[in-house]
């Protein structure tokens, strides 16, 4: 994968891998805060799963009781019903009102109806079916409570939907694309500062080396001057040039270490 | 969240209706019928004369109009739609598809449900599995 080997552009240096520890830790606790989050959603996402199944299911029934009851309505009434009802209509007397619910960071919407004012309906079949009339019109409203149940249940499920993909995508990110590439950039700082620190070493140890060997030519050359300083005082005292005064000296050290009696 | 659509609170809010017209007659029996200025319904009557044309303008001035909450929309006639009722994706107002008298109720036809039953279907059995 390509994403794996990236890492930041960053100077190695020890400030550097703090801030990139500290960065990696913030990545880790963004990451399980996330995924707790996404978690939480999948639980109320469930529930809302298994409450739509079971509104809708029960939709059925209601709607096949509330057209029946239109029904019984219209053989009461007369068929002209239907014209006297769509003529009547003015303003709505039964709205809906949304409000927020807040889980886990995602609003989702809750609605719920109202009935406000009074509804023109009320003489409608008046003159007969009156009762049948007033009986479909409650099934009905008993439809629109359960229709608008099934709607905010439905409106929580996308929008829930929605957050948990992107919560998803946020968490798959931070673990595989943003901690990878932190992790990376730590290892080659620390690689880094490895490097510069085993130079540094080679270099001491170059300038060790350098200045053992000065001291030991110097030593030597301080000998040398001592040998050729006495070997002066020799041939000063015996009368003697240099050279055999070196020789003497030299002789006089071969007598020491070689011969054994 | 730039992508997600804002969540509006309205303290009143419509139901629109798409349906046939006993359907329709039953709504507005309870009260959900609304009249505006320019004497336009929150309603459209659909029968054997309306155009595909007429459904899906209504459709989408139905769900463009900020004070409706819910569009109830019988299911044959969301079937007509399809294209236009599987490319919404607001939160609101909520699409809603109604069973209608003539129609049987087909939830493998209905665009949320269809989700809804595959991944209750996939859950349920990783449930089972577990």
């Amino acid at each position: 994968m390509s994403g794996q080997s990236q890492r930041l552009t960053v100077v190695p240096t020890v400030t550097m891998l703090g801030i990139m520890k500290a960065r990696l830790v913030g990545a880790t606790r963004g990451h399980a805060l996330l995924k707790k989050k996404s978690d939480a959603l999948t639980v109320q996402f469930r529930q809302i799963l298994k409450n739509i199944v079971t509104t809708k299911e029960s939709m059925g029934d209601v709607m096949k009781t509330s057209s029946f009851a239109l029904t019984e309505a219209k053989y009461v009434a007369g068929e002209n019903i239907k014209h006297i009802v769509l003529e009547n209509v003015q303003t709505a007397s039964l709205k809906v009102r949304s409000r927020q619910e807040n889980i886990a960071g995602v609003k989702l919407p809750k609605f719920e109806y109202f009935t406000e004012g009074d509804t023109k309906n009320a003489l409608t079949g008046l003159a007969r079916g009156g009762q049948q009339v007033q009986l479909c019109r409650a099934a009905y409203i008993k439809a629109i409570e359960l229709l608008v149940e099934l709607a905010s249940l439905q409106t929580s499920f996308l929008t829930l939907d929605e957050a948990i993909k992107t919560t998803n995508r946020r968490v798959n990110a931070l673990e595989n694309v943003v901690k990878p590439r932190l992790e990376n950039t730590i290892t080659y700082i620390k690689g880094e500062l490895d490097e510069l620190e085993r130079e540094d070493f080679f270099r001491l140890k170059k300038i060790q080396g350098y200045k053992k060997r000065e001291m030991e030519r110097q030593l030597a050359s301080a000998k040398q001057f001592a040998e050729e300083q006495v070997a002066e005082k020799i041939s000063l005292q015996k009368g003697i040039s240099i050279s055999s005064a070196h020789t003497l000296l030299s002789a006089e050290g071969g007598k020491d270490e070689d011969i054994i009696f | 969240m730039a992508g997600r659509a804002q969540i509006r609170t309205n303290n009143s809010a419509l139901i629109a209706m798409i349906a046939d017209e006993d359907t329709i007659t039953g709504f507005l029996l309870a009260g959900v019928g609304n009249v505006d200025l320019r004497r336009k319904t929150n309603y459209l009557i659909v029968d054997s004369k309306t155009t595909v044309k007429q459904i899906e303008d209504a459709f989408n001035d139905f769900t463009s109009k900020d004070d409706i909450g819910i569009v109830l929309i019988s299911q044959y006639i969301a079937n007509m739609i399809r294209f236009v009722v599987d490319s919404y994706n607001k939160p609101i107002p909520a699409i809603l598809e109604i069973p209608s008298k003539d129609h049987p109720y087909d939830p493998a036809h209905d665009s949320v449900l269809s989700r809804v039953k595959h991944l209750f279907s996939s859950e349920s059995v990783a449930s089972d599995r577990r």
